[in-house]
């Protein structure tokens, strides 16, 4: 008698599938773009293909998010995006051109930009300028760029915060990212707030580099390994030193845990348990009973939490979820599991900006159906495309956790 | 994190169970690797539909007939009958509204245009008092331009042969243009993702316009994936009475059960983890500490009490290796013959032993490792084995009643 075939052979289960169209139910892109093959057909189906031929490729792979929630929904373990996503990256004939370069870089053109803000902030506002972005570069006009900052986090953390760091015993290495850097050092000077309140030191990376997300979403996959083994060395000798590494964005740390062994093949077993967002670190010193937050009695907020599609495939929305809920001035709805559309560069694209908002649809309504005071989401590009789309204001959990926190009072809890 | 009870399996047994729990303030999570079983679901509730081959008209008193193995039994008629009136309710009040009764079967039509017995239905469906006497004289069977999910030619054959006339219509509506141009991806969940305030107004007028010389109108279950609002609002608009038929899966109807039992579930305060696996549990003697999964190891998740509701061979509750059925997760054991021979018959019509393969539980409902018993886990739904669902039409009553079982005082 014949066996049937017992362990798999490849390494992202896509022999598992048993094509029962479950994640084409939860694909964001399928109902909005009929170009776009859906996750099963681009996924396991194509790959079948593929594997025989690689003409089998087809361009349209290009439309998926990498959103990753056909893997969540999968009931057999296959790992969709990753197919995907791999297939775009061995496959694909068109290069980056000058356009995905700029978004792809975020720490280059951040770099830049910050530099010049006052001027950049200002030109890129500008409706001719958006026109001239829109027609030479493919940018599409509806889009604001972010504003970028005119001193970048490291800088005030090196002149205000780094001398302070000292008195702490209990550290932890922060990975701001390319977001709190250049755009946004409010987010992580709101994490430094918390973490020294509660006895907690903070370290930075010596040289840190962007995730590399954005580089891989826009196939410069040699950029973004190249950036990857430098974190990954900066992640070993924060791990070495005891630290673990926790980052404000959850789809850098998706991006460190998981697209780093799954799509540019660099191991990363040995501290892989050791990055995690922010929420989840804190979550279990508190669980643990090692550091214990007071909030403000006089916080009242009616919170809206917006689960970022890479928190979902992480899993970990729980511990954002839950600190939130200490709070006590603080009236929680947890939103249903929406992409809100923009996926990182994707939406800044004008073949996609259309597809981006009838994506975000679903989210905007739900939003304004519970119509609270901030939504809470842990994912700077999630931000972006909710302020930009409808008039609610969106803070991480860490900025709101900042803001509701009594600093005397937790200092005082945890005998700082 | 430490919960109350943690669920391992997040479909209809998961979710009964859990929503019980937490209905009665206990700190309950889920764990659910992936969607599950309720995706491909008729949108009827079955309790018992036929016992040795004979169709049941009252489940209730055909339990007797059953095998001593089968759940029901174990659970016993008396104590079922106390837990039946509960389930109607639960439902309700996660917003699932549906027709039946537990006393005598209804009938639901099955898009094959046959009819078979069920306990509670969804109300998006038709149901009948009797297999052989259908309510309509003659029905329009509409679908949708290019769907390819939906046979109205066999419905028809079958609704024909019980004397009811039928006539065949197709249409469709600028909304889902945009879709027809994929042939892969026009699928019923996609359709009903599509089709908002708007769509549903102009799909009405085009029912209106076929249907006006049938009883009824038949229409493949295309409609509210998320709640069932875009049903209610397509029935005010049409003059005739709608009802919908299954499609292949995904099941339109069946996600959105899965989805307001879930949302009723955490808006109870529950924990509902998609997309994470349990890979290993930690035992001190005959109790489950800790479990560990993909997403938070290396931390534990803890409970005082476990539920395992992995399913059966198709949720990977139970594996079929080449020299044994195994429990994955726990390795729990199986009650299952050791001879592969014993698993399956030739003929595939007939009734498959491994179907009724199961873990070995006590009368409590408690799993045994390597013999010994684990005091603190207890299995409902599929995994328990002892019956045939497919054959006795007892899946959705197996998985229900077993939670609640478990859950009520």
């Amino acid at each position: 008698m014949s066996i049937q075939q017992f362990s798999n052979i490849s390494s992202n289960n896509f022999e598992q599938c048993v094509k029962c169209t479950v994640c084409t139910v939860y694909c964001p892109v399928t109902a909005v773009n009929p170009l776009y093959p859906g996750p099963k057909q681009a996924g396991p189906d194509g790959e079948r293909y593929r594997l025989k031929r690689s003409d089998f490729y087809n361009e349209a792979l290009k439309y998926c998010l990498n959103c990753k929630r056909c893997e969540v929904a999968c009931p057999s373990g296959v790992r969709i995006g990753d197919i995907i996503q791999q297939a775009h990256m061995n496959y694909s004939h068109g290069s980056a051109g000058v356009r995905d370069r700029m978004l792809a870089h975020t720490d280059l053109m951040g770099g830049i930009a910050t530099r010049l803000s006052p001027t950049v902030n200002g030109i890129l506002r500008l409706t001719p300028v958006k026109l001239a972005m829109d027609l030479t570069l493919g940018i599409d006009r509806h889009r604001t760029f972010p504003a970028y900052t005119p001193r970048k986090f490291t800088t005030w953390f090196r002149r205000h915060a780094l001398k302070r760091q000292d008195r702490f015993t209990r550290r932890v290495t922060y990975f701001h990212g390319c977001y709190v850097n250049y755009n946004f050092p409010r987010l992580g000077k709101d994490l430094v707030k918390l973490l020294n309140a509660c006895g907690i030191g903070v370290d930075l990376m010596k040289d840190e580099k962007c995730c590399g997300v954005a580089r891989i979403a826009n196939r410069l996959i040699k950029q973004a390994t190249d950036a990857a083994k430098v974190n990954l060395r900066e992640i070993r000798a924060a791990v070495a030193s005891g630290n673990d590494v926790i980052a404000t964005s959850s789809t850098c740390i998706m991006t460190m845990r998981d697209e780093y062994p799954h799509l540019l093949g660099l191991d990363n077993a040995d501290v892989r348990d050791h990055i995690m967002t922010a929420t989840r670190y804190l979550y279990r010193l508190v669980e643990n009973g090692d550091i214990k937050l007071v909030f403000k009695p006089d916080y009242l907020r009616r919170i809206a939490y917006h689960t970022p599609c890479h928190m979902a495939k992480l899993g970990w929305s729980v511990y954002s979820i839950e600190l939130l809920k200490l709070i006590p001035g603080v009236e929680l709805s947890v939103l249903d599991v929406n992409c809100c559309g923009i996926a990182g560069t994707y939406g800044f694209k004008k073949e996609n900006y259309r597809y981006s908002q009838a994506i975000g649809k679903t989210l905007f309504d739900s939003i304004a159906q519970v119509n609270p005071d901030i939504v809470a989401t842990d994912c700077e590009t999630c931000k972006w495309q909710i302020e930009m789309s409808i008039p609610y204001r969106v803070s991480n959990p860490i900025s709101i956790l900042a803001d509701a926190l009594d600093v005397e009072a937790t200092r005082a809890a945890n005998n700082i | 994190m430490k919960f109350d009870t943690i669920i391992i399996g997040g479909g209809l047994t998961g979710l009964t169970a859990a929503i019980s729990l937490a209905e009665k303030g206990r700190k309950t999570a889920i764990i659910s690797a992936g969607q599950s079983a309720l995706h491909f679901s008729s949108g009827s509730f079955e309790l018992l539909g036929s016992v040795d081959g004979r169709p049941v008209e009252n489940p209730v008193e055909a339990i007797d007939n059953l095998s001593e193995r089968h759940p029901y039994r174990r659970i016993g008629k008396e104590r079922m009958l106390q837990l039946l009136p509960l389930v109607q309710p639960l439902l309700t009040r996660a917003g699932v509204a549906t027709t039946g009764s537990h006393y005598t079967n209804r009938y639901r039509l099955t898009p094959l245009g046959k009819v078979k017995p069920a306990w509670l239905t969804l109300d998006d469906f038709a149901t009948f008092d009797s297999p052989e006497r259908l309510p309509w004289r003659s029905v329009a069977l509409v679908n949708i331009a290019d769907f390819q999910d939906f046979y109205p030619v066999f419905l028809s054959a079958g609704l024909e042969k019980r004397g009811v006339k039928c006539s065949i219509h197709s249409t469709s509506i600028a909304a889902l243009d945009n879709l027809r141009r994929s042939s892969t991806e026009m699928r019923a969940a996609t359709m009903a993702r599509v089709l908002d305030y708007e769509a549903v107004g102009v799909l009405a007028g085009r029912l209106n316009s076929v249907a006006r010389h049938a009883d009824a109108i038949l229409m493949p279950a295309i409609l509210g994936l998320t709640d069932d609002l875009m049903v209610r609002l397509l029935r005010r608009l049409v003059c005739k009475p709608v009802y919908f038929v299954s499609t292949m899966p995904t099941s339109v109807p069946g996600v959105r059960t899965q989805m307001l039992l879930q949302r009723y579930f955490m808006k109870l305060g529950g924990t509902y983890m998609l997309g994470d696996t349990v890979t290993h549990g930690e035992f001190d003697g005959d109790r489950l500490r800790h479990v560990f999964t993909t997403n938070h190891s290396p931390e534990p998740l803890s409970a005082d009490n476990y539920i395992l509701a992995t399913g059966s061979f198709f949720s990977h509750g139970l594996v079929a290796t080449p020299s044994a059925i195994v429990e994955p997760t726990f390795g729990f054991d199986v009650d299952a013959p050791a001879d592969r021979a014993q698993w399956f018959r030739k003929d595939i019509d007939s009734a498959q032993p491994y179907m009724e393969f199961g873990i070995a539980t006590d009368a409590d409902w408690h799993p045994r490792r390597d013999g010994v018993t684990i005091g603190n886990v207890q299995c409902a739904g599929s995994i328990l084995g002892g019956c045939n669902p497919v054959k006795e039409g007892c899946g959705a009553g197996e998985a229900i009643l077993s939670s609640l079982n478990l859950t009520t005082v």
